[in-house]
């Protein structure tokens, strides 16, 4: 029988299960399966801070969502079209994000009276009217992997671990995606033990069959290849990946070896992992003992001639703190990456915020100016992290490059750079033979490296305050000196940064001012309501310090200024203070969880209304 | 032959005035590094001295040599990043017992324990001198300072102890007035592969005078304190008629001529640790020397092997190779 084949522009799909129910890797094949079909594509995963939170529980939810498109997107999308639950704490806890008359299909195997104690649960939302309005597609998918697998001679708890793959198949048949990038995938993961590979294989092609052969769906979907992807080579990238390879771009280009010192912290581990297993590009990779080690041994690392890199996220940027400053004093590059979570304190670490800009900018003793870009998207970390390198380098300074975790933990198609078109980094090194003085600096204010090993050269640098010769000095004016020259060397990154090009037209009178991740979500709402005829402008700010120049300029064509952001107002905080005749607003949101679309467009539209 | 030979421990002095109060052990230190590290036939642009905050820290600050004056107590963790960085390198750490073992404790303990290519000298002085006289972690039970105004309450580490317990491949004591003495103990940290840890008993002429006279003063010194020599059996007293003997986990004393014979030749470090336990052992001379020195895989040599091995296997990586990785597609 052949069923009716519905095309659709973009379709929003959310995973969700017990944590230990394999949700991420079930939607992580899910996007590579749909990026080979040529869809646009975001993700964003949504999991536990707890590794496994007692079974079935609300608690222990994971989630993995993912948007996909025959247009250009810029978001994990807002409002879920199908909602895949595993079980019933999975069910009760997403199913009021769904998008009115949306399909859910759940696991009725897994909604036994236990299952439902375990999510406290008193009736069945299955069958108590809690979801009238969806659209329920019922499937025991326990009782189904069991048959299938009834003659494998794995364990019963291990043939019910093969259901997300299961699962998986239904899907694919109804998104119309091929099976065999996840065959491949799943020989390759486990090609030790085959029989694991066979088992989820059967369960993969079982679930697709299913799909197929009984009457569980009207018909199935299709989404077109992306219209609106630029010609070239793409792969799907996950922003803490895409931070990995862009540090060791940055420190390739500069002519560097890069050197991480680091210590595990949730959102930013991954790029410890990742830049761990680059042994062969001759990247150096130091699990130190605790956060302030790690970035001193990339201090160290820097003095003696390699790039230094420490990454951490909000808690373990407060311990780096006084380790920022030797590296402002001792005129080192460094580059800091802070991957934000929801703080302070332990705070929320697996969800997201953006309340570390105030303690990037300001955050240390003294007068200690430093560099502080944001990315925005997955493939824009790839850029921010290679222009947080130039910057390192080309000044000789640390900075500070702020992602969060929802960069961290999305994906979206990358379009790959050419790499004889990335542009060369420049580094100023002293040479042997020449007469050398530490804190000679040149037209830019910026001085000289000189690593150990060079003849001739030998120097001492340190946390006290020093003259031009790098000999240790307490006269007053020297200090006051060495603090203006520090502080115009970071101001003068302005000269090597374009002003940021606003979208919208001449007659728009309102201006959206986005930086780090809301920019998706933003870019999304104003674009839509421009569609929909209104006139808003969208300014994404990638530099947060310096600002770039000519910002008043474009801030002056505005009625009204809003920036949204995911803390209490920080950016606002900034620009008021460096734009003092301009009014900024807020529209602000602090919850762990991203903005959407749909929220930003009612905000924005309520604006225009007072307008 | 290159120059090398003919470094001269004052082609290691810097141009800057020292700094020390008139009288401070650190002056004994400093002469006999230099006079050291000039004799080992290493580059001079080959050492860094790397220090945290105190006043043994200024050191690197006379010596002409690369240098990091850093922050209270993470010398050890920067070191770590500049012989990662290069192994080339003849990295020394310059710390005290506030810097090395309170405020930079942790960061002692885990460079000991991955055993990187670093000479620490720790400067004991028992007391916080540049802060001015507060007790330190090795200060003793019942001192008055000014912040234990009654007598410090606080258990004092053995920082042999601490160096042995946290794996140590080489641990070794001496005396600043002993500058002989001082001058083999470094070289032989100098030679050493891997972390040599060695403590410096040395006199605040200012806040803790005295702290060490009765091991150290000329006067105290051969009756109170065991010279440990490798091969020698541990003799000591003015008319070198005493001895240590070791007794099942025990250090007595005994006559000479029954002395245990002090030996480096074992991988354990139950013998070192034996030995220092002297230390607390009203009646008993303190040991000095080189308490243990083993061969054990070195972190930074381990660090680059790795690269060299995945170079040699996966051949070296492009920027090709990381940026187009993975399943890639083509959008025409």
């Amino acid at each position: 029988m052949t069923k009716e084949v519905i095309r659709q522009e973009d379709v929003v799909i959310r995973f969700a299960g017990d944590s230990g129910d394999g949700m991420q890797i079930t939607g992580g094949q899910f996007s590579d399966s749909t990026a080979k079909v040529g869809n646009d594509l975001a993700t964003f995963p949504d999991y536990p801070s707890e590794i496994r939170a007692p079974a079935g529980t609300r608690a222990g939810v994971s989630g993995f969502q993912i948007h996909f498109s025959a247009s250009d997107i810029y978001t994990p999308g807002d409002a879920p079209d199908v909602l895949v639950a595993m079980n019933p704490a999975a069910l009760i806890v997403n199913y009021k994000d769904l998008k009115q008359g949306g399909t859910i299909i759940a696991n009725t195997g897994s909604f036994t009276e236990r299952d439902l104690a375990k999510a406290k649960l008193d009736s069945n939302p299955l069958e108590d009217g809690t979801l009238d309005g969806y659209r329920v597609v019922p499937v025991d998918i326990n009782q189904r992997v069991l048959e299938i697998l009834k003659d494998s001679e794995l364990s019963k708890k291990a043939i019910l671990r093969c259901k997300n793959f299961y699962t998986l198949g239904m899907m694919y048949w109804l998104y119309s995606r091929p099976l065999e990038s996840t065959i491949t995938w799943l020989d390759s993961k486990f090609a030790s033990k085959p029989e694991i590979a066979d088992a989820n294989k059967k369960a993969l092609q079982a679930g697709f069959n299913l799909a197929e052969t009984l009457e569980l769906f009207q018909g199935r979907f299709r989404v077109d290849a992306c219209r609106d992807l630029e010609p070239g080579t793409y792969r799907n990238i996950i922003g803490n990946e895409a931070i990995a390879v862009g540090l060791a771009t940055g420190a390739e280009l500069a002519g560097l070896k890069p050197l991480l010192g680091s210590y595990p912290i949730t959102p930013a581990t991954d790029i410890l992992q990742y830049l761990s297993a680059m042994k062969n590009f001759d990247v150096v990779t130091l699990q130190m003992e605790d956060e302030i080690a790690g970035i001193c041994s990339a201090i160290g690392g820097s003095y003696a001639g390699r790039l230094g890199i420490t990454t951490t996220s909000g808690p373990g940027m407060a311990l780096k703190t006084e380790a920022l400053g030797l590296a402002v004093i001792t005129e080192l590059p460094l580059v800091i990456v802070n991957v934000q979570r929801a703080g302070p304190s332990t705070g929320l670490p697996t969800k997201v915020e953006q309340s570390d800009l105030l303690q990037s900018i300001f955050g240390r003793n003294g007068e200690a100016p430093i560099p502080v870009i944001a990315c925005a998207t997955p493939g824009d970390a790839f850029e921010c992290t290679v222009e947080a390198c130039r910057i390192a380098v080309e000044f000789m300074t640390p900075v500070i490059l702020l992602s969060d975790n929802y960069i961290a933990n999305g994906t979206e198609p990358w379009k790959l750079p050419i790499i004889e078109d990335l542009p060369k980094i420049n580094t100023y090194i002293a040479k042997e033979g020449e007469e050398y003085l530490p804190y000679k600096r040149d037209e830019r204010l910026v001085r000289k490296w000189a690593a150990p090993g060079v003849k001739g050269l030998e120097h001492r640098i340190g946390g006290l305050e020093k003259d031009e010769r790098g000999g240790v000095s307490h006269d007053p004016e020297n200090h006051e000196l060495m603090s203006h020259l520090r502080e115009d060397k970071i101001m003068g990154i302005r000269e090597t940064i374009p002003t940021p090009q606003p979208t919208g037209d001449e007659n728009s009178k309102l201006l959206i001012i986005s930086w780090g991740s809301p920019y998706g979500a933003i870019r999304s709402a104003t674009e839509q309501m421009n569609l929909e005829g209104s006139n808003i402008t969208h300014l994404h700010l990638r530099h947060l310090w310096p600002m770039p120049h000519g910002l008043q300029e474009i801030f002056e064509k505005y009625d009204r200024i809003v920036i949204p952001e995911m803390n209490l107002g920080q950016l606002r905080k900034v620009l008021t203070m460096c734009y003092p005749s301009i009014k900024f607003e807020s529209y602000t949101k602090i919850q762990g969880k991203p903005f959407t679309a749909y929220q930003l467009k009612a905000r924005f539209a309520e604006i225009l209304e007072e307008m | 032959m290159s120059d090398l030979n003919v470094l001269k421990p004052k082609d290691l002095k810097s141009d800057q005035e020292v700094r020390w109060c008139p009288g401070c052990g650190d002056y004994a230190i400093l002469n006999s590094v230099q006079k050291t590290l000039a004799g080992m036939g290493i580059p001079k642009e080959n050492m860094v001295m790397v220090s945290g905050i105190g006043c043994s820290s200024r050191f690197p600050y006379y010596m002409d040599t690369y240098g990091f004056h850093s922050i209270h107590g993470r010398a050890n963790a920067i070191a770590t990043g500049v012989k990662s960085a290069n192994p080339d390198l003849s990295v020394w750490i310059i710390t005290g017992d506030g810097d090395g073992l309170s405020i930079g404790g942790n960061h002692m303990i885990h460079s000991l324990r991955r055993n990187v290519d670093l000479k620490i000298i720790l400067f004991n002085n028992r007391i916080y001198g540049l802060t001015k006289g507060q007790y330190s972690p090795t200060t003793p039970i019942g001192t008055r300072t000014k912040t234990s105004p009654v007598g410090s309450v606080d258990r004092p580490f053995n920082p042999i102890q601490l160096a042995l317990g946290a794996g140590a491949s080489f641990v070794a004591r001496t005396i600043d007035t002993k500058p002989k003495h001082m001058a083999s103990v470094l070289e032989a940290a100098a030679a050493h592969k891997g972390s040599a840890f060695v403590e410096v008993l040395q006199n605040c002429v200012i806040f803790n005078d005295g702290a060490w006279d009765q091991w150290t003063s000329k006067a105290n010194r051969d009756e109170n304190t065991v010279e440990l020599v490798d091969g020698q059996p541990m003799i000591y007293g003015k008319d070198k008629d005493k001895g240590i003997s070791f007794d099942s986990c025990h250090a007595n004393t005994v006559s000479a001529d029954e002395a245990s014979v002090w030996t480096l030749e074992h991988n354990s470090p139950v013998p070192a640790f034996v030995a220092s336990q002297l230390d607390h052992m009203p009646g008993l001379p303190i040991p000095i020397g080189v308490m243990r020195a083993n061969d054990e895989p070195v972190y930074d040599e381990d660090v680059h092997a790795q690269i060299a091995q995945e170079i040699e296997k996966n051949g070296k990586g492009t920027l090709k190779d990381i940026i187009y990785a993975g399943d890639t597609w083509v959008v025409k």
